[in-house]
Parts: C-alpha cells; structure tokens; sequence
C-alpha cells in the first residue's frame, strides 16, 4: 500500500489543517485525562482509607462505592452522567460534556484506585497501626504520619497502571461529544480516506502519552523509596 | 538473556507486513462460485436502506438492491448462494470490502472521489439530501435561524464536514454537538440538548418514523449538500462490476426498482409499521432514465 502522510497538511474545510486538529485533539484527551486523574486520586485515597478504618459505616460507604463505580461498564456510565442524571437534575443540563466526562471517568477510576490504596494499607502489618496507636497518636494521626506514607509507596506501581489506563479509558469521550483523539480518528479518516495513516498518528500519540506517564511515575517511585523497603535498594 | 538486537526490525517489518498487507483477492464472481457463499455487508440502523429487525435479520431498499444482484449472479455461478450478513460500520466497511471480508456493501455508501481510489460502486440508486431535523414546536423553518444554537450531528459522517463549510462561509454561528451513532444524536435532539439535528434526509426521515412520537419532528430548510449513494463492491472486479450495473439498470428500466423505492420510502414499513413518507425528488428521477456512478463531487458542481 502506498502512504499519504501529507493527508495531514490538508485543509478540514474550517480554517485548520488536519494536523492542527490532531494537536487540539490530543490537549482533549490529556485535558480530560488528567482532570479525570486528579478527580480519581482524589476520591479513591479518601474511600480507600476509609475501608481500612475501624468503624464499620465508613467501610460499608467505601465498599458501596467501590462496587457501584467497578461493575457498570465505564461506556454506561458516561451515558447515565451524560443522558439520564441530568433529566433527573436539570440543573446538571447546562454542565458542558467535558464536565460530565470528567466525573464519570474520575469516579469510574476513583473505585480502581480505593482499591489500590485499601490493598497498600491492609499490607502494612497491624503492629504498625498499634505502635502508632501505642504512642499516643490519635487514629487520624497515626494514619497521616504513619500507615499512610508507606501505603502511599507501596501502591505507585499500580497507580502507574491505573494513570496509564485513564489516558486510554478517556478514549470513550468521544461518545458525548468531546473532541478527542479517537473522535478525532473516526471523523477524519471518513472526510480523509485515510484511515491508515490517522489511526497510526493516534495510536503513536497515545503510546507517547502513555509512556510519558509511566517515565514520570517511574521517577517518582525512584525519588519516594524508603531504602532497605519494597523494593528499595536490595 | 538478551533479546537479539538485530531480531528487532525484521520482527516489526514482518508484524507490519501482516497487518498491512491487502490479500489480493481473486474476482468476486469466482469466488462465489468456488465457496457457494457470500458476504454481504449491512447496516444496523441506516433505516430504510439498511437496518436490522433484530435476531441476526437484515433489510432495506439496498438489501433488496443486492438480493437482485445475487438473484442474478446465481444464473451465472449455476448453483445457489448462500448469503452471510455481516453488519458494518462507517468506520470499516471500506477496509473490510477491500480485504475480502465483505464481497458487497449494501448499506448507505456515499460515492466520492477520495473512496473510489479504494472501492468501486454501483449504479447510484440512491440520491440523498443533507438536511436539518427540528422538534416541530421550535419555530425553526431555515438554516439561517440556527445561528447561536446547538447543532447534533453524527461522528464519521460526512455532514459533519459540509457544516464546518457552511460555518466557515460566515452563513451562521453554532455549536456542534456529536453523536456516537445516528440513534445518539436523534436522543440529543430529543432530550433538547441539541436544537437541531442535521445529518441525509433519508436518515432523519426513518428515525423520524421510528421516533415515540413522529409528529413532534420536522425536516425543515435548505439542502446543505447533495450526495449520490450506492452499492460498494471491490475495485478491479469488472465482472462483478457488470453484473451489479446490469441489475440496477435492468431494474430502472423495468420499473422494478421504483417499485422498490415507494415500497421501502412510501409504505409502512418494519419494524414498527411506519412510513418514511420521502417521495423521489428530481435528481434521482433524472438518474433511473439515465444511470451513472458518478461522483459526489459532480453534484455538488450544481
């Protein structure tokens, strides 16, 4: 087959080329991504911990939360964000997609990473808990200085994963109309021809995207390692 | 161990290879003839040209178009044909016709220029208008009053493109809005986020006619685009080519396929006994007395 890679230098018939498309296409999908993230890390670190403390409501509303958001497909849910709260709220109208794709994706990936952080603490042995306890920390203290900076590092590696995974899983905004890499591929290998040449582009921009991430993450379980533990140093 | 280096490129070249490489297919009429069976690719919701009824069934204006082309293919190959169905998407149906997997596209097919470097089609059976779905009561008879609305339209279509044109000439202002399949963007002009849904006429007229309520909705305003709609089959398949061409025009001579159209277009219709009520228009009035597979770009000429 022969390439056409100056497809790209092509006009889209709105005053871009398809190349600039492509550019504001991936700051579509890195914007939604890492809103989602912060959403994500955010919440899942609170239920997370949540499940792990003694008092059996806060598990109860950690564990709910974690299987309604880990059992509906991702694609249901941004449809329920997208089509169905909002006619229960209408209020939620008036809230643009990327909005709505943000906290779908964001409390999708918030259940991944409870469960993460709820496996990094429940790892750390009990006589942790109870020497923190022992010396007088109050439950509150015992996990901000001492269970939660070791669950924390114990569990980059998996949040590796699950930030690798949101830059893909962001992939489904395009369902509700925000105008990211894969909207991006389908609607101009149509008006293109082709499709080769666009699906390649993207799938290079999410491997260099995914892999961006994995760099940093990477650097970043390198800087917090405790010597002598997981991993550091043996 | 160490993966040998020099391993590296001959792996990608030959992973590439495989991917890329575009069987060369024998011609479509021969390989019926040896297999007894045919692909024919169909739509899922292109209603009324193609569109399922569900448990595997397909039907539509061009998937009776087609079942004529293998009525008359059977007589050439000398024994039956079994028919597989394989439903596709905007997305695939090109690829998937050029590599084989599917033998005839019998969906909602824009004839273009950039698609007939990979592709060929038939006899244009079909001429639909790029039009603009509105809720009845909004008052909106002409493009011109969209200005500052929201406008729903289909990813992967090529409406989507003519908009973007009509926006860039200074005409209007709006907002568009995508929808992930037709269905999709009928629901956001149904639930109001959209004010305005514009995608080909036929398309808006059998979701219309499948809608809860078909009297809330109207195809009103100017034509935005014209575009010639037809049977995809391989390229370099004379033969096939031929036969399909020879069936169509048989057809719209005969008036069989008029017959056709109003059966599909003026009657009610499955799978809820509705009529699309769309009445032949001029342009392709003009084309059953005088068959081309032209182009869409020598339309929009006019």
């Amino acid at each position: 087959m022969t390439w056409e890679w100056e497809v790209f230098l092509r006009d889209t018939g709105g005053d871009q080329t398809y190349l600039e498309w492509l550019m504001s296409a991936w700051g579509w999908t890195l914007a939604v991504a890492a809103c989602a993230w912060v959403v994500a890390f955010g919440l899942g670190a609170v239920v997370g911990t949540l499940r792990t403390t003694p008092n059996v409501w806060l598990v109860r509303f950690g564990n709910a939360w974690v299987e309604l958001f880990r059992n509906i497909p991702l694609l249901v849910q941004i449809f329920l964000w997208y089509h169905v709260i909002p006619a229960m709220i209408p209020v939620m109208k008036s809230l643009p997609s990327f909005v709505l794709v943000v906290l779908a994706l964001g409390f999708f990936t918030s259940a991944r990473v409870a469960e993460q952080v709820r496996a990094g603490i429940q790892s750390l042995s009990k006589g942790q808990r109870y020497a923190g306890l022992a010396m007088g920390l109050t439950l509150p203290q015992t996990y901000f200085h001492v269970l939660l900076p070791m669950a924390f590092r114990i569990v980059v590696p998996p949040l590796t994963s699950e930030a690798m995974n949101i830059i893909k899983n962001s992939s489904v905004a395009f369902a509700v109309s925000v105008a990211e890499l894969t909207m991006f591929a389908m609607q101009a290998q149509e008006e293109t021809s082709r499709g080769v040449e666009v699906y390649l582009a993207v799938t290079g921009l999410y491997i260099v995207t995914a892999m961006t991430i994995n760099r940093i993450m990477a650097y970043v379980e390198k800087r917090v390692r405790v010597p002598g533990y997981v991993g550091g140093g043996n | 161990m160490k993966f040998p280096a020099n391993l590296v490129p001959a792996l990608v070249a030959a992973l590439i290879g495989a991917a890329f490489a575009v069987p060369v297919q024998a011609q479509t009429i021969d390989k019926v003839k040896k297999s007894g069976e045919l692909t024919m690719g169909v739509r899922e919701s292109s209603a009324p040209l193609s569109f399922t009824l569900g448990a595997g069934q397909f039907t539509g204006y061009h998937v009776d178009v087609c079942q004529a082309v293998i009525d008359n293919m059977k007589k050439m190959t000398g024994g039956n044909i079994k028919v597989n169905y394989m439903p596709v998407t905007s997305q695939n149906r090109i690829p998937l016709t050029q590599n084989g997997t599917v033998d005839m596209e019998c969906g909602s097919t824009t004839n273009n220029a950039a698609r007939q470097k990979d592709v060929s089609f038939g006899m244009t059976t079909f001429v639909t208008e790029v039009r603009t779905a509105v809720k009845a009561n909004s008052g909106i008879t002409s493009v011109s009053q969209l200005n500052g609305k929201n406008l729903a339209t289909t990813t992967g279509t090529t409406s989507v493109q003519t908009l973007r044109k009509y926006e860039r000439a200074g005409k209007i202002d709006f907002k568009e809005i995508f929808g992930k399949d037709h269905s999709d963007s009928f629901l956001l002009l149904e639930t109001g986020r959209a004010d305005a849904f514009v995608m080909d006429d036929n398309i808006l007229a059998g979701l219309i006619a499948t809608a809860k309520s078909p009297a809330d909705y109207r195809i009103v305003g100017e034509v935005l685009s014209v575009e010639p709609i037809a049977v995809m089959i391989r390229k370099d398949d004379p033969t096939m080519k031929k036969l399909v061409d020879d069936t169509i025009r048989d057809m719209m001579r005969s008036g069989a396929l008029e017959k056709l159209y109003n059966k599909w277009f003026l009657s009610p219709i499955p799978p809820k006994n509705t009529s699309v009520n769309l009445p032949m228009g001029a342009t392709l009035r003009a084309l059953f007395s005088a068959p081309n597979d032209n182009p869409m770009e020598t339309y929009v000429a006019k």
